[in-house]
């Protein structure tokens, strides 16, 4: 059986490591999730720390605005890869579905976690 | 109305040129004056991503974007201009003398360079390179954000 999926979480600021601790206290440690952020790179740079991120992959690298520096670089980074996929937008409640169903596969964990992201976005209360 | 900013930031289009400035200024349009990205169509639908479908985007070499300075500035919308390099912008400011204001957004660490701002490092020939354009009569200063305030050339150089 394969390694589980890793996850990378790419976000401004502290966003991030906020993110993945979040996620760590409701799923605990094994989240397979690392956090980065792009605070006080260039794309070059940022490309570089994702790298690292990912080693010989496969992952899910979580980013957390669409048109934002971390996506364009990610976008840029999974170019041509298939071993990598980029899901803008992350939240807790993505990164969660995430943690859970990380022993499928790439293709199948994109597509189910970008749903749950969505689906967890909505108006409450009313 | 004409082009409000232009802009050297390292990062290209993203959240804080679109919505921090395009917000603020209310930008009808923005142009990436980048060699690179002018020649890949795909690099040119990343970028496209982030901008809000009221906001124009227009990607341009350098030498295009020198041509295009007059037509930009009579614009009726506010306009925004960007070039991921001082070089770029130095080339710009030589080819179209209309551009008098220069904003130093983000050029980020690199080996070589040395922290100016949280936002800005810089190795001694691109502090010079701005020095220079600044003595050509261009209004250098850094701002990332637009509720922040501006930095004076001799603040950061």
């Amino acid at each position: 059986m394969s390694e589980p999926l890793r996850g990378i979480v790419l976000a401004h600021a502290d966003l991030a490591a906020a993110l993945v601790g979040a996620a760590r206290s409701i799923a605990g440690d094994d989240t397979g999730l690392t956090p980065l952020s792009n605070a006080g790179c260039d794309r070059a740079a940022i490309a570089a720390r994702l790298e690292a991120a990912i080693g010989a992959g496969p992952a899910l690298i979580f980013t957390d605005l669409a048109g934002g520096s971390c996506t364009t670089v990610a976008a840029t980074v999974a170019r041509n890869r298939p071993e990598l996929r980029v899901v803008a937008g992350a939240n807790l409640a993505m990164l969660l579905e995430f943690a859970f169903h990380r022993a499928e596969p790439l293709d199948a964990v994109a597509e189910r976690v970008a749903a749950a992201g969505r689906a967890a976005v909505r108006e409450v209360g009313r | 109305m004409s082009v409000a900013l232009y802009r050297i930031d390292d990062r290209l289009i993203h959240g804080q040129v679109v919505v921090g400035w395009g917000q603020a200024l209310g930008a009808g349009f923005l142009v990436l004056a980048d060699d690179g990205v002018r020649g890949s169509d795909w690099e040119q639908e990343l970028y496209r991503m982030g901008v809000p479908s009221d906001m124009e985007v227009r990607f341009a070499s350098v030498a295009e974007a020198v041509a295009a300075v007059p037509a930009w500035e009579s614009d009726p919308r506010t306009g925004i201009v960007l070039t991921g390099s001082i070089e770029a912008m130095a080339a710009l400011c030589a080819g179209a003398p209309t551009v008098r204001k220069v904003n130093v957004g983000g050029i980020h660490f690199r080996a070589g360079r040395t922290e100016r701002l949280r936002y800005v490092f810089l190795a001694a020939d691109e502090a010079a390179a701005l020095r220079k354009l600044a003595s050509a009569g261009v209004v250098v200063t850094a701002q990332d954000l637009p509720t922040a305030a501006p930095v004076p050339l001799e603040g950061f150089t």
